[in-house]
Parts: C-alpha cells; sequence; structure tokens
C-alpha cells in the first residue's frame, strides 16, 4: 500500500439541510460524541480491545442498535452516504427506522447500495459484495464479551484478557466437538484478533466471519447497553477459532437463492404457504436485487405468488 | 474563526475527527486538515484541530513548562480541559517540539485491565514525506509502509519500538505538521 | 402467502397512528390532561421521575399519558430526553435534616425528638375497593402536620450515631463524586456508584433483592430506622457568584436502615445502615434500596458473599429497567440469519445420526 492523502480541508463547512429537530447535529451532543469519538481511537489502536465508554440513552431501546447508533452518530457527516442493514436487508423495519432517524437528525444522504455507502451500519450481517478502502462498517452488538457464557463476571473476563488467558474457549469448543462431533457454535462465532485478543464479531453467521480478516474496510463495533466500543482496523489479522483436526468451515447450502440464483451468499429460509412449501432467497437484499438487474435468475423467479419477496409487489400495510 | 463566516463546530469537529481516525486506522497514511484554526504562533493549525476536537474537560492535557502563556491561554479556553504538568496525569500530551521531546515512556501507558486509559501524544514535525524513510508494518497497513520525519528526534523511533513490544499497553502518538497528521497507533511496528 | 416480516416505512408510520388512536380511546370521553396527571396520579409521575433520574412533574406526566400509563416507557421517554440535556451547574449536596417533614416515622423507637408523623399512606387503610370513588370523590379537609425545626430535624441514625451505636460514615468532601451517566461502571464498584445505581434503579426489581435479603438469601435482620417524605431545598454554588443560591424545592423519600453487625477483634459490636433515597413520594423504593445498599456493602464489611442482593455486579448490572425492557424486547427484532444458521445445523446433526443409525441397523440384519 502506498498512501492515502485525502483533504479534510473544506474551506466552508456548510452542512446538509436538516430537519429543524431541537436536537444537535447528528442528535448527541458535542461533548458526548468527543467521549465516544475518543473511545473509537483507543479501540482502533488496540485491535479486539472492548473499551468502555458511558453509553447514553438513545431514542430507541437498549438491543435495538443503540451501540450502532451512538457510534454513527459521532462518525457521520455531510459528505457520507449511509446505508443500514439489518438481517442483511435494508428494508427490514428497524433498518428503515435507524435510517430514518439519522436522515432526520444528520440529513446525511442514504442509499441501499453496497458499493455506494461510506458508512455502513449492520445487524447481523456483513454485506456480500466486498468491501473497499475507506469504508466503515458499524455493527450492532448485544453482548460484547466472547467469554460471557463461559465466565458471567465482568471482573473475571478483564483479567482473563488482560492475562491472554483463553484456554477456558478453547475447551468449551472442544466439548462442542466431544459431544456433537463439530463445534456448536454457528453465529458470533469468536475470533481472534491481530494474534492478541479474542473478539465477538457480533452475532453474524460465521459464514461472515471470513470477510473480516486482512479486510480493506475499517470495522467498529458499539455494545449500547453494555457500554463498550471495539474495533478491527483494515487489513488485520481475524482469525476464527479452530482446532487442527477441526478446522473452521462455513455453513453451505444444497440450494441456490430462488431470485439471482446466487450460490456464493447467505442464503434465508422463507416458508412460502401452509402445505410447508419453502424456498432459500439472498439475506443481502442488494447483492440479489443488484444480480437481478445483471439478469440473473434464480429458480424460483418466474412466480408470481412470491412478488413481495421480489420488492416488486405492494409493501405490507 | 472567520469574520462573517459563521462555522459549526459540530461539523468542523467531525471533519477533523474523520481525518484523525482515518489516519489512526491505517498508520503511515498522511491526511491534510488545512488552514483551521487560528491558534497562536508556534501552534500548528493540525495540531490545534486535533486538540479542539478531542481534548476536553473530561481529559487532562499534558503541556512542557516552556510552553509559551498564549499557547497555554488557548487551550485551556477553546478546550475547556485541566492542563497537568506530570507527565503520567495527561489523557493528552501537547509536545511543540519534535527535535526536543520529553522521556516519552513517562506518559501514561494503562493499565493490563484497562489498556484504553494510557496517554495520546500529539507531537509537532516540520514535515512528513511518504514513500521513503522508515518501514512501517502492523493492523491498517497493507503490507508495509515507509514514512520520512523533519524535525523528529531519531530517539523517537527507538521509543516506538520498545512502545510496540509493551502491547496492549503503550502510547498512541499523532504527529503534526502545520497542515498535516499521520499517526502512529501502539500497533505500528517500526523496522530501522 | 407467508413472507419474511419486511415492512417499509407506511408499515411503521401506520402503527404510530394506531398507537395514537388507541392512547386517545373513545373520543366521546373527555381527553386526559397533563395537568390532571400532575395532581390525580403523582405517584406515578414520582416513579417515573425517580428512575427517569430527572426532576420534572410536568415532563414525567407527559411522558406518563404518552406512554398510555407503561411506567417504564414513560421512565425510557423521560431517560432519552435527560440525556440531551447540557450539564450547566452540580448542585450542593441536599440537607434532608433540614427537609420540610410531612411524613416521619420511625420503628425502633415508640418516641423520637421531633415525634412520629404519619402524613399522607395507605398504610392502615383498609384495602377495600372504595366504589363510591368510581363515581366521584368527596374529599373532607385534613389536618395538615408539617414540621420543620429551627436546626431542622434531627435523624434517629444521628441520635445512634451519638453514643457511637453506628458505623461511622466515611465522607471525604475532596472525594469526587461518581457519575454512572458520565463515565461507564466498573467494579468494585464504590458506595456513592452502587446507590446512584440503585436510585434509578427499578422498583419492582429492587423490591424482590431487598424482600430476598429478609428471607435469608443474605443476612440482614434490618428494622426502619427512620423514614422521612417532604421538601428540601437545592442549591448550586457557580464559581463565578462565590456564594450558594436557592434554585427551588423537590420531594424527596429517604428511608434509613438499622441493620445487626456482630464487630470484630478489632471493632466494637455495633450497627450497620442501609441507605434510601428517591425523587418524589417513594416509600416502597427507598424501603428496598436501603436493604440492598445494606447487602451490597457486604464486601466492605469482610461478610462472605452468597445472596444474589449481595453481588454487586449481579445487582447494578440488572437494575437498570431502560436497558432490561429494551434487551428482553429485542427478541421481537428479526433474528432469522442467526436462527437459519441453527436451523442448517441442526439439519445436518439429525441426518447424520440417522445416516449412521440405519447403516447399524442394516449392519445388524445382515
Amino acid at each position: 500500500m502506498s498512501f492515502i492523502k485525502e483533504s479534510a480541508a473544506g474551506t466552508e463547512n456548510t452542512p446538509r439541510e436538516t430537519e429543524d429537530t431541537g436536537y444537535n447535529y447528528g442528535y448527541l451532543d458535542e461533548q458526548t460524541k468527543r467521549m465516544i469519538r475518543r473511545a473509537i481511537l483507543k479501540a482502533v489502536a488496540i485491535p479486539g480491545y472492548q473499551v468502555p465508554f458511558a453509553g447514553r440513552e438513545m431514542p430507541m431501546p437498549y438491543g435495538w442498535g443503540t451501540g450502532g447508533i451512538q457510534l454513527s452518530a459521532s462518525i457521520l457527516g455531510s459528505d457520507d452516504v449511509f446505508k443500514v442493514i439489518d438481517q442483511g436487508a435494508d428494508d427490514t423495519t428497524n433498518a428503515v427506522s435507524i435510517r430514518k432517524f439519522f436522515a432526520r437528525v444528520t440529513g446525511v444522504e442514504t442509499t441501499e447500495k453496497t458499493t455506494e455507502a461510506s458508512v455502513i451500519q449492520t445487524r447481523h450481517r456483513i454485506p456480500e459484495t466486498p468491501l473497499t478502502d475507506g469504508q466503515i462498517m458499524v455493527y450492532q452488538v448485544p453482548i460484547p464479551e466472547p467469554l460471557r457464557w463461559i465466565e458471567a463476571r465482568e471482573t473475571e473476563t478483564r483479567k482473563m484478557h488482560a492475562l491472554e488467558e483463553y484456554g477456558v474457549m478453547h475447551v468449551q469448543l472442544y466439548e462442542d466437538i466431544a459431544r456433537h462431533g463439530r463445534i456448536a457454535t454457528n453465529f458470533m462465532y469468536p475470533v481472534k484478533v491481530d494474534d492478541r485478543y479474542i473478539m465477538s464479531p457480533s452475532p453474524i453467521p460465521k459464514f461472515d466471519n471470513p470477510k473480516l480478516d486482512m479486510s480493506p474496510a475499517l470495522h467498529i463495533f458499539g455494545a449500547g447497553r453494555e457500554k463498550r466500543i471495539y474495533a478491527v482496523p483494515p487489513y488485520t489479522e481475524v482469525k476464527s477459532l479452530d482446532f487442527e483436526d477441526h478446522p473452521f468451515s462455513v455453513e453451505t447450502w444444497d440450494d441456490c437463492c430462488g431470485l439471482c440464483g446466487a450460490k456464493d451468499s447467505y442464503l434465508d429460509e422463507v416458508i412460502l404457504n401452509d402445505q410447508g412449501e419453502r424456498m432459500f432467497v439472498c439475506s443481502d437484499t442488494d447483492y440479489c436485487t443488484t444480480r437481478q438487474q445483471e439478469g440473473h435468475r434464480g429458480p424460483m423467479a418466474a412466480r408470481e405468488d412470491i412478488s413481495e419477496l421480489k420488492g416488486t409487489g405492494p409493501k405490507a400495510a | 474563526m472567520t469574520a462573517g463566516n459563521e462555522r459549526y463546530p459540530a461539523h468542523d469537529n467531525q471533519r477533523i475527527f474523520r481525518a484523525i481516525l482515518l489516519t489512526m486506522s491505517q498508520p503511515g497514511s498522511v491526511t491534510a486538515l488545512g488552514n483551521w484554526p487560528n491558534p497562536p504562533e508556534n501552534l500548528h493549525p493540525a495540531a490545534a484541530a486535533v486538540c479542539l476536537t478531542l481534548v476536553d474537560m473530561d481529559t487532562p492535557l499534558w503541556i512542557g513548562k516552556n510552553t509559551p502563556n498564549d499557547i497555554q491561554t488557548y487551550l485551556r479556553f477553546h478546550c475547556g480541559c485541566p492542563v497537568v504538568r506530570k507527565q503520567d496525569r495527561g489523557a493528552f500530551g501537547l509536545i511543540l517540539d519534535g527535535n526536543d521531546l520529553p522521556d516519552l515512556s513517562e506518559f501514561n501507558m494503562g493499565d493490563i485491565e484497562y489498556p484504553d486509559r494510557s496517554a495520546t501524544l500529539i507531537i509537532q514535525v516540520k514535515d512528513i514525506q511518504v514513500g521513503s524513510g522508515v518501514l512501517l508494518t502492523g493492523p491498517g497497513i497493507n503490507g508495509q509502509v515507509q514514512i520520512g520525519i523533519e524535525g523528529l528526534d531519531t530517539s523517537f523511533w527507538q521509543f516506538l519500538q520498545h512502545n510496540n513490544r509493551q502491547f496492549p499497553l503503550g502510547v498512541d502518538v499523532i504527529l503534526a505538521t502545520q497542515t498535516e497528521i499521520v499517526s502512529l497507533p501502539r500497533t505500528v511496528q517500526v523496522g530501522i | 402467502m407467508y413472507v419474511a416480516v419486511k415492512g417499509g416505512e407506511k408499515a411503521i408510520e401506520n402503527a404510530h397512528r394506531l398507537m395514537a388512536e388507541e392512547r386517545r380511546g373513545d373520543l366521546a370521553v373527555p381527553e386526559l390532561s397533563v395537568e390532571q396527571i400532575l395532581q390525580q396520579m403523582r405517584l406515578a409521575v414520582d416513579r417515573v421521575m425517580s428512575e427517569g433520574s430527572l426532576y420534572d412533574p410536568e415532563l414525567a406526566a407527559l411522558a406518563i399519558k404518552q406512554s398510555r400509563g407503561d411506567l417504564v416507557e414513560a421512565i425510557f421517554l423521560l431517560r432519552a430526553y435527560r440525556t440531551t440535556l447540557p450539564r450547566l451547574y452540580t448542585t450542593e449536596p441536599v440537607d434532608t435534616t433540614a427537609m420540610h417533614v410531612r411524613r416521619r416515622i420511625s420503628a425502633t423507637f415508640k418516641d423520637i425528638p421531633g415525634g412520629q408523623m404519619l402524613g399522607p399512606t395507605f398504610d392502615y387503610t383498609h384495602r377495600l375497593l372504595d366504589f363510591k370513588l368510581a363515581a366521584e370523590s368527596s374529599v373532607e379537609p385534613a389536618a395538615h402536620d408539617e414540621q420543620v425545626g429551627d436546626n431542622g430535624i434531627a435523624r434517629v441514625m444521628d441520635l445512634l450515631e451519638s453514643e457511637g451505636l453506628v458505623e461511622d460514615v466515611v465522607v471525604d468532601d475532596d472525594d469526587p463524586v461518581g457519575d454512572i451517566t458520565r463515565d461507564p461502571m466498573t467494579f468494585p464498584a464504590d458506595r456513592d456508584l452502587r446507590l446512584q445505581n440503585l436510585a434509578r434503579g427499578d422498583e419492582g426489581f429492587l423490591l424482590a433483592l431487598g424482600y430476598s435479603s429478609q428471607r435469608g438469601f443474605g443476612d440482614n435482620h434490618p428494622f426502619a430506622g427512620e423514614i422521612r417524605m417532604g421538601e428540601v431545598a437545592v442549591s448550586i454554588a457557580p464559581e463565578e457568584l462565590g456564594f450558594e443560591i436557592e434554585i427551588g424545592d423537590i420531594t424527596l423519600s429517604e428511608c434509613e436502615m438499622v441493620t445487626s453487625f456482630k464487630g470484630s477483634k478489632s471493632e466494637l459490636p455495633r450497627f450497620t445502615r442501609g441507605y434510601g433515597l428517591s425523587f418524589g413520594y417513594n416509600e416502597r423504593k427507598v424501603m428496598a434500596m436501603s436493604l440492598v445498599d445494606r447487602a451490597l456493602q457486604a464486601r466492605e464489611l469482610g461478610e462472605e458473599i452468597e445472596a444474589p442482593a449481595q453481588d454487586e455486579e449481579f445487582v447494578l448490572y440488572h437494575s437498570d429497567n431502560v436497558e432490561a425492557q429494551g434487551f428482553v424486547q429485542h427478541l421481537k427484532l428479526p433474528h432469522y440469519v442467526d436462527f437459519q444458521a441453527d436451523l442448517v445445523m441442526v439439519r445436518g446433526m439429525r441426518e447424520e445420526i440417522l445416516k449412521k443409525q440405519q447403516a447399524d441397523n442394516s449392519e445388524e440384519a445382515a
């Protein structure tokens, strides 16, 4: 890599037109944003380490993305293009609600296209379209502590991270193998960042874990209720925990996407009728739509009764 | 502050923060901050911008004894921060001349359970060259990158090596010319 | 046909309209005013202010109206508003000795200097539904007692303290007071942080924990040393003025529990204490709070930590109903990506096992 020389020095700093909300730009006051920004910088400087921060109450409930929202509120500016996904989809209710909130308090330009976005806030997925240099992923995190199910106490897990005492984590995964013949963790699958900290990648399916390794994008994780921020800088090694005799592997489907025919994407299962007929569709709606626009067709694409899934029918009212 | 041209602090803060974030997440990359704000002489606009964006009443700022009064007053007033004289008390440290470094290992390196409590140092330098000079590797760097700094005591690089070996403890450094910054978080490995 | 739960802005907007409609109810019935809530649902207002961590009766009443009487939702509304307010000054500590007392009781002494004062209370009322109230209430004039001594009204705990019978509270005025809304909570947590957390904590949670400590989960043996409720003055001392000015009065409830402590080799036997304080009239809350505060002192007092109420990580991490209600209810959000991952695995595992069983069976048959 050579270097990037970007100007942050625009002579005028006129903000985009925003609705008069009675709140500061980005909802949070400047002092709160400074506190969060300092925490983000420390998180970047110590990859995978959870920085405690004084999380604020947000106008959405805890558990609904308040960590991600506080990060986005501290990051977003007039030059950004913002994308919000939940379960990979831009049109799930909570994604719509969060996107609308930021459009209102920052006037930020929004998009559904992964390639157009400079900041992507997500719950439970990493887009299928490869991320690029300069993009920032913001994750909503419910439980940031990967060791929480082994040790409930914060005082203990903090010591374990400090002393790099991660033996128990491997023991737990190995118990899975002894009991089930495989590691039975499918999402929130723990990773080791830059060969030091064990980190929870948030409840993304393990299918998405490899996308974090040496990613050109910056990944920032926010847990509002638990009041932690952590990060993976670009071009950083992120290794999913495994064993020599049980190497890490991701989910595969026998089917392809019913709409676009993709075989390389994460698929959601949809039950179509009372007879239990089902189909698989891409969880990443932008990826699927783009493929359909490019002319890719899946086996169910011609079916009339699934117009709503294709995004061409009337939306639920 | 330019007369007749209202500025929005929220937007200046955001823009400068993003520039710092970019350099911190991609060590060795240089970002131009421009000629805002307009601090007293000997305080670089880029260093002042970093202070205004990150330092406030919750973060004590260390500055050297010999710092001119007008700079101290400026920082106290615009950041609203307490100024401290003991190096290990500063959440931030501002060093006006990279050729005149205090003992950097005296700054707060953090706690093994809370390594984020370490100091962030802002060091003023003359010039930053990319593509030649010291070889850097580590998280955020795709392969390797070379930077050459003018106006920075060479002992700094030994300190940075030592700093990296303390990981996860360690300070994070932002070097600032008049108009540009480059960041060297504790993850940076130096090949001299 | 079934489709995944997707809904655009239209669906959300309509949900808001439906909610507003149901909030208003039958249009033939006059609309509830914020003032009516403020006057006639005052205990609800007090709870919302207390757990909402903001003393503003009008806004608390508005939040109750907006939330259709869902108090946890109202508390959330008030908190989300509070967090956007700039912090202009920090008040001086309030002096509850100087309280204009409207209610004051002690269970530890038959009579106390300043006297017992029942004040407005549900205690000793027979809990019979008052069907007359369904029509219209008639209010008989009551005698209004209010007490405020020249030097305030001494607290029962002070009387015990002067005899050396209760542990001293070590007060260091130079020690900064923590604030969990400004700094993340870290453990072990000092008592200032614990009390702030409990004051904001869910009444039901504290009630259950306090109750558990009475039933042997933690060894408390409490006596209600004193409970008082009334108005106290709030002052600030702006640096630019250099002196204190009163900015208003607030209603507070305060409870001090006396609990036993056997003493140790180095210390004479003496009583310990638990403390509860709340905005408004919240007697049950402050009593429960003081029980939990006492239980949480186990670490400092060298007691064994065995019960949930003594466990500060357990209590402090789970007391906040804004956090708790959010995380419990987030299970409503779609989780189909993660569920799909488990589904794929469970199917795969079943298939493998069934195949193996079949193979074993056919081997046996052969």
